[in-house]
């Protein structure tokens, strides 16, 4: 193991090259999430446009018809717009905000820190990353803006529709080339992103900071790392055979004797299939790599407001890596009803199911955790905590879908719809939220209010389950998901539901303006924060608040303890992982 | 606060499951013959998963009212046993779920999808294009025409393809854009896909599978229950996705003989 690097490279003295083009891991971690807070904010607008037009299809959004006058003359949403809005949500939604914010932006803030380094093992590397990955965002959104219209085939994009062009109808123009090319741009610097933390954590850790006395959110992380890099190296191939099929006239996704529009397609010997298996291949990886990282910093958070130590450190650590290495297994769960066949349904119900079992571990690791805890209710903790809560709420209904059998009925849902919001969707963001207060003060060096920060987590925590328990019943009822509209008898008895769903999604979006405010006021005008404002023990906490351009102001420190020394008796009740032993 | 965590946790979770349990919202009644299974293994499922959710809610909840700081400056204490209990919990308690799901139903999902048709099963063709099904019937001489994708065009509705002048066995192959079969008789259909991906649902049915360009998909089922149902396309297939439906008429023997002769006798 080598021991960290002191001075990686000395403060630049211009302002571009500080705050904007810096090197600083730092940095780059919070252009991550200025990033990941401009998508989310994009994102949610176009939820809440399709939740209104889905609760009343015939009233006009106000607005909109000023914005997108072809997408929605007078403010009434088209079909294919409704699907563009669907699209570019979810594609925001799940590369430029669940994977950006928890694992690029505070990975990159707070994994050096935590082991010790002054910065990442490839800073320039690291930058370069960010601007990509910036790139790849502004790439996606354009495709709002071309003559073409923004691509509609859904974030899964499937081939042929993604594939065929224009013959396909509206969207499948240079938006849904735009839409591949910045999938391809975003995997590039996630590969670049992953190696670097991989780099980072085995080879600058500092004297003393041995693999088992990793912070847990750095164990996740890394672990995540190395989904990363086998996710993102398969999603970007498959992202540039689909251009080649779109732009080049291949055919690696589209059969022969298509006829789109009363035109035979002059391709032959794809398999739309393929498309399907190296997607899923990365897709569900990637839902570990949107949760993952949530799972690391509810593990760093709950100890510290348990004011006890984490229950089961290792197990938490084996079962990380069980989940890594199962997700690898499972990508046909997806696929049962895909004309796959049949046979290996079965072959990936059974690693699904099985993935459940270091999962609940890991549940029951923090509940335990609770026992005889000392709990400190701040923003963060009730976070953390909530998110254990909507967890296990989207876990369980996972169930369901893992088993070919009762997926016959649910799959293509809005069953489903229920099932990924709350486990990728809403947990992911409540360990967003948990690390945002709990980070905040170290990252600005001011304190966040916490009075807010509380009516936020509390409204926050109803409106989720007001917005997506009921899609499970939605599923039940037979309610298929990606409609944007439901027509002449069709499903009417269920609108009620949905206006219900509608009206605690705008609810739950205006909520989060609290947490926006929350955020600019405390940036400008917080309480200025102390180095350890939690009494929490990992190295972020023993450096000044924000740190020093190398980190730790020129000493490396000398890690003597785990990151998981709570709850000894008298006034301190911790051990902070430099304290001289 | 601690406390109030605990109360709101506990009424989401038990309101949650109480919709659950009343079937407010619940599946259509099934009109199929393997469905009842599909159903029993939904509902073995929602018991189990229904427990697990308010157990875990509800431990959640009680451990978070308990062990609040109330001022007291008392040491924690750890988790009798260590996570040694935790691990076994969660492998024994999954793990059993898990081995009694799977060989259940796995058994469902073979009986739909893994064993062939009964012999004798009425062969019905779909086409599934950008944004309608069609379905095609042998007609008197059992056989089904060649599809010709050059020949396959809306506008003169030839939706299978289909080459009559040449191909004797297409001259009485019956089109309709309903599904009409017989109640109780099984019945298998041969799926093409013209241009993107489509799926092919019937909740009622319980029956829902992918409609794959290229491939020619299999699959079969048996209704029982006369009646109009609405068969509704469940992959996103482009703009009119959401009007891409059909209606699945289930007809008693007489009615759908009758029916079948008349469509014949039109041609």
């Amino acid at each position: 193991m080598t021991h960290g690097v002191t001075t990686a490279h000395a403060q630049p003295q211009s302002f571009l090259r500080r705050h904007v083009f810096s090197v600083d891991h730092k940095v780059i971690g919070r252009q991550y999430l200025d990033l990941a807070l401009v998508a989310v904010v994009t994102g949610m607008v176009l939820s809440w446009i399709m939740r209104f037009h889905l609760g009343w299809p015939e009233t006009p959004v106000p607005g909109l018809g000023k914005l997108a006058p072809t997408g929605a003359a007078g403010g009434i949403i088209t079909p294919e717009y409704y699907l563009a809005l669907m699209t570019m949500h979810g594609t925001i939604m799940v590369f430029f905000v669940l994977t950006t914010a928890p694992f690029a932006g505070f990975g990159n803030f707070f994994l050096p820190i935590h082991v010790g380094a002054a910065d990442m093992a490839f800073p320039r590397i690291n930058m370069m990353s960010f601007w990509v990955t910036l790139l790849a965002f502004l790439v996606l959104v354009s495709a709002f803006f071309i003559g073409d219209g923004p691509p509609l085939s859904g974030w899964t994009a499937y081939a042929p529709l993604s594939a065929v062009g224009k013959d396909a109808g509206p969207g499948q123009g240079v938006g849904q080339t735009l839409w591949a090319v910045s999938i391809a741009m975003f995997c590039v610097a996630q590969l670049l992103g992953s190696l670097n933390f991989i780099a980072t954590t085995l080879d600058l850790r500092t004297r003393g900071m041995s693999l088992a006395r990793l912070p847990f959110a750095t164990w996740a992380w890394f672990i995540t790392s190395v989904i990363g890099l086998i996710a993102f190296a398969v999603l970007m191939p498959a992202c540039i055979l689909l251009i080649l099929d779109r732009v080049a006239g291949t055919s690696f996704f589209i059969p022969a004797g298509l006829v789109i529009s009363d035109r035979l397609q002059p391709h032959a010997g794809g398999s739309p299939l393929l498309w399907q298996h190296l997607f899923w291949f990365f897709g569900h990886p990637e839902v570990y790599i949107a949760i993952l990282p949530g799972f690391g910093i509810v593990s760093q958070i709950l100890p510290v407001f348990a004011r006890k130590p984490l229950l089961g450190p290792r197990v938490l650590i084996v079962c990380l890596i069980a989940i890594a290495f199962l997700s690898y297994t499972v990508w046909g769960h997806h696929m049962f009803l895909s004309g796959m066949n049949p046979l290996s349904a079965t072959l990936f119900s059974v690693p699904t199911l099985v993935i459940t079992i270091p999962a609940t571990i890991i549940c029951l690791l923090w509940i335990g955790t609770l026992y005889g805890a000392r709990l400190r209710f701040t923003a963060a903790a009730l976070f953390a905590l909530g998110f254990v809560s909507v967890f296990v709420s989207g876990g369980i209904s996972g169930f369901f879908l893992a088993q070919p059998s009762t997926d016959i009925y649910l799959h293509g849902t809005y069953f489903v719809v229920a099932h990924f919001h709350f486990v990728m969707g809403v947990a992911a963001m409540f360990g967003i939220f948990a690390g945002t207060y709990f980070w905040f003060p170290k990252m600005f060096g001011r304190m966040m209010n916490e009075t807010l920060g509380k009516w936020h987590f509390w409204l926050t925590f109803i409106g989720v389950y007001c917005v997506f328990m009921p899609m499970h019943y939605l599923g039940l009822a037979g309610n298929v998901r990606r409609y944007s509209a439901f027509t002449d008898e069709y499903l009417q008895p269920l609108i009620p539901l949905h206006r219900f769903i509608t009206i605690a999604a705008l609810f739950t979006g205006a909520v989060q303006l609290i947490f926006l405010f929350n955020l600019i006021r405390s940036r400008l005008r917080g309480p200025i924060a102390p180095a350890n404002p939690w009494e929490a023990t990992t190295l972020e906490w023993s450096t000044s608040s924000p740190p020093p351009h190398d980190n730790f102001g020129g000493h490396p420190p000398v890690v003597t303890h785990g990151p998981n020394e709570f709850g000894g008796a008298g006034a301190r009740d911790y051990v902070m992982q430099a304290e001289p032993r | 606060m601690g406390k109030l965590f605990a109360v709101v946790v506990t009424l989401i979770a038990l309101a949650s499951a109480a919709i659950f349990a009343l079937h407010i919202w619940w599946v259509p009644p099934d009109i199929s013959t393997h469905g009842s299974r599909i159903d029993r293994q939904l509902n073995e499922t929602m018991i189990v998963a229904g427990v697990l959710f308010v157990g875990a809610q509800l431990a959640l909840a009680f451990f978070v009212w308990r062990f609040s700081a109330s001022g007291t400056a008392r040491p924690s204490k750890s988790f009798p046993g260590g996570p040694t209990p935790m691990v076994v919990l969660a492998t024994v308690l999954v793990g059993a779920e898990i081995l009694v799901l799977t060989f259940v139903g796995s058994k469902v999902w073979a009986d739909v999808y893994e064993t062939p048709p009964a012999p004798g099963a009425l062969q019905i063709e779909v086409q599934a294009e950008q944004f309608a099904f069609y379905f095609r019937y042998a007609g008197s001489d059992g056989k089904f025409g060649a599809m010709h994708p050059e020949l396959m065009n809306d506008a003169s509705e030839n939706f299978f393809g289909l080459d009559p002048a040449n191909d004797t066995t297409a001259r009485d192959d019956i089109v309709v854009g309903s599904l009409v079969i017989p109640a109780n008789q099984p019945v298998e259909l041969r799926m093409h896909a013209k241009d993107v991906n489509h799926s092919f649902y019937v909740p009622e049915l319980r029956i829902q599978q992918d409609i794959v360009p290229g491939l020619v998909i299999p699959l079969h089922f048996t209704a029982t229950t006369p009646g109009k149902y609405e068969l509704v396309c469940t992959q996103l297939c482009g703009l009119g996705h959401y009007n891409m439906r059909a209606f699945v008429e289930v007809k008693t023997r007489a009615d759908f003989d009758q029916w079948l002769k008349e469509k014949a006798a039109a041609l």
